[in-house]
């Protein structure tokens, strides 16, 4: 019975806790970052931002979220339920279970395997799943019409994305997130080596996440507000956690592969004072501030436009780069 | 070992019930999604022998790429499901002699082979210390190397043909020609005027 209980029972528990320790604070975090965009919006454009609920509108988020929650959920007629109520929760479990491979400090990682980085690739691939079964199942044209450009839009970019990655691991020579981070401790941070992969990756990002100025799939002046019209209350309160929480996954990404993780920026006494976990979470933050400065300075792109930058500008550039790369690592001998 | 047998026939047993639900979904988006499972639940039984590189493979080329295509196309058809069915007796006895010749020719292959009873005696998903990536890298870029290329030529025959067939070059259209824009100086579109009251240009 002993046995059972430290050879089952007791790994589960840990893994339980582990992920409870990962997932509250990353819904508080969701959280916040809806009220810090709110209130850095806010400020670029010379305005208050929320300011009523609770201490300089610190509890505004919460009123958000109780609002939600109380709220009927409403299923439009002819709607394919099942899967209407299936896609908001798909959307909202891929944004959660990438964070199970994000390494937060050294050895700080639920899950440290080998194929991390297409663990990640894969589940942000799936995320366009939960907005085509919510525009399809919604019954409404203004929903399906979203899902498709969405859709669209998702798969040209996560081709760019896929390339930009190949040429950061090849210079780290490891498929494991922990490892990339420790090769950027030898190397130097991959931003100063792939400057120009690291700006096509942070556009790339954005235009993945779907949000401004590529928030063609929620275009309110043409589409209402796209996949997600006919949602409300929870369900509709699953698809903006999701989309939140996957902005942050993604500025883990970025951080992780480009940024250095938790390393401090130099190896040198103020610096290495600071905990790991806190320089992971001051870079998140830095990225995730520029997904909102975009968001409050930039317009909304043409849908061809879009498409045009994805295609014509980034494949190639990312392609381009690739065989710099690899010729560099294999002329030079630098090839881990 | 008992927690890793579990997991197996959950996994198993979902990929196998999701397979029928595809032919059985009465509607065809239901039965791609039901292929999704189905792909998912094999990706989880490759990690679970180890070859976890295929399996992660698998998720992102056949249903992060593959599959959204085809829920993309089925989607968009305006399909009747009453004579989708119509026909289904017909067509039973030649689906039904398809399905005798594959199980023959299953029965054949399996009956020929040793299936290993133990963990010890399956057949590794990499050797000892090496990772998946790397295993699978080094049989593909030296014993395999060519057919490796002719897989890639052969997927770019496909890419060109897919496009110079859809391809069309409707002078009509109006597109945006970003070089010309950028060259484009005040001096070639702007001229000023002064304007007398009252006269007009």
């Amino acid at each position: 019975m002993a046995e059972i209980f430290w050879g089952v029972i007791w790994p589960v528990i840990v893994l339980a806790a582990a992920t409870v320790a990962i997932v509250v604070p990353l819904l508080l975090a969701v959280a916040y970052l809806t009220y810090a965009e709110r209130k850095i919006i806010a400020a670029m454009q010379l305005r208050q931002g929320p300011m009523f609920v609770g201490p300089y509108g610190l509890l505004q988020p919460i009123a958000d979220g109780l609002k939600l929650f109380f709220k009927e959920t409403v299923v439009p007629t002819r709607a394919n339920k099942g899967v209407f109520v299936l896609a908001p929760m798909i959307t909202f479990i891929l944004a959660l279970i990438g964070w199970a491979v994000i390494p937060f400090g050294d050895g700080l990682v639920l899950a440290d395997i080998n194929v991390g980085v297409l663990y990640l690739f894969a589940v942000s691939s799936l995320g366009v799943y939960g907005i085509v079964m919510a525009g399809w199942a919604s019954n409404s044209r203004y929903a399906f019409l979203g899902a498709l450009r969405s859709s669209a839009q998702m798969v040209s970019y996560e081709i760019s994305m896929g390339l930009i990655i190949i040429n950061v691991l090849m210079t780290a020579g490891s498929l494991n997130l922990s490892e990339i981070v420790r090769a950027q401790a030898e190397h130097g941070w991959y931003a100063l080596w792939h400057f120009p992969m690291f700006m096509i990756f942070l556009v790339s990002i954005i235009a993945e996440t779907n949000r401004l100025p590529f928030d063609l799939p929620e275009d309110e002046a043409s589409l209402v507000t796209g996949y997600n019209v006919e949602y409300s209350s929870m369900t509709f309160a699953l698809f903006f956690l999701g989309e939140y929480a996957n902005m942050i996954l993604m500025s883990a990404i970025a951080t992780i592969l480009f940024l250095g993780g938790w390393l401090p920026p130099l190896e040198m006494a103020p610096f290495t004072w600071i905990p790991g976990p806190v320089w992971f979470f001051l870079k998140v933050a830095a990225v995730l501030f520029v997904y909102i400065w975009a968001r409050a300075t930039l317009p909304r792109y043409r849908y061809d436009q879009l498409m045009r930058l994805g295609w014509k500008v980034f494949l190639p550039l990312s392609l381009a780069w690739i065989v710099l790369t690899s010729a560099v690592l294999v002329f030079l001998d630098l090839a881990p | 070992m008992t927690a890793a047998l579990f997991v197996f026939y959950l996994l198993a047993f979902v990929t196998v019930a999701a397979a029928v639900m595809v032919i059985a979904a009465r509607n065809p988006v239901h039965a791609v999604l039901f292929l999704i499972l189905a792909f998912f639940n094999s990706a989880g039984l490759l990690i679970l022998v180890g070859a976890e590189l295929v399996g992660m493979l698998l998720i992102v080329v056949y249903v992060g790429a593959v599959a959204v295509l085809f829920l993309f196309v089925v989607m968009m058809l305006d399909i009747n499901f009453v004579q989708l069915r119509e026909g289904f007796l017909q067509y039973l006895p030649v689906g039904a002699l398809v399905g005798l010749v594959l199980l023959v020719e299953l029965i054949m292959v399996l009956g020929t082979r040793v299936v290993p009873t133990t963990a010890a005696a399956m057949p590794r998903a990499a050797p000892e210390g090496v990772t998946n990536a790397e295993a699978l890298g080094r049989l593909l870029y030296t014993d395999y190397f060519y057919l490796f290329q002719a897989a890639g030529v052969v997927l770019l025959v496909a890419i060109v043909g897919a496009i110079t067939l859809t391809l069309r070059h409707r002078p009509d259209a109006r597109r945006q020609d970003i070089a010309a824009q950028v060259r484009r100086r005040p001096q070639d579109t702007l001229e000023v005027r002064k304007v007398r009251p009252r006269s007009g240009i």
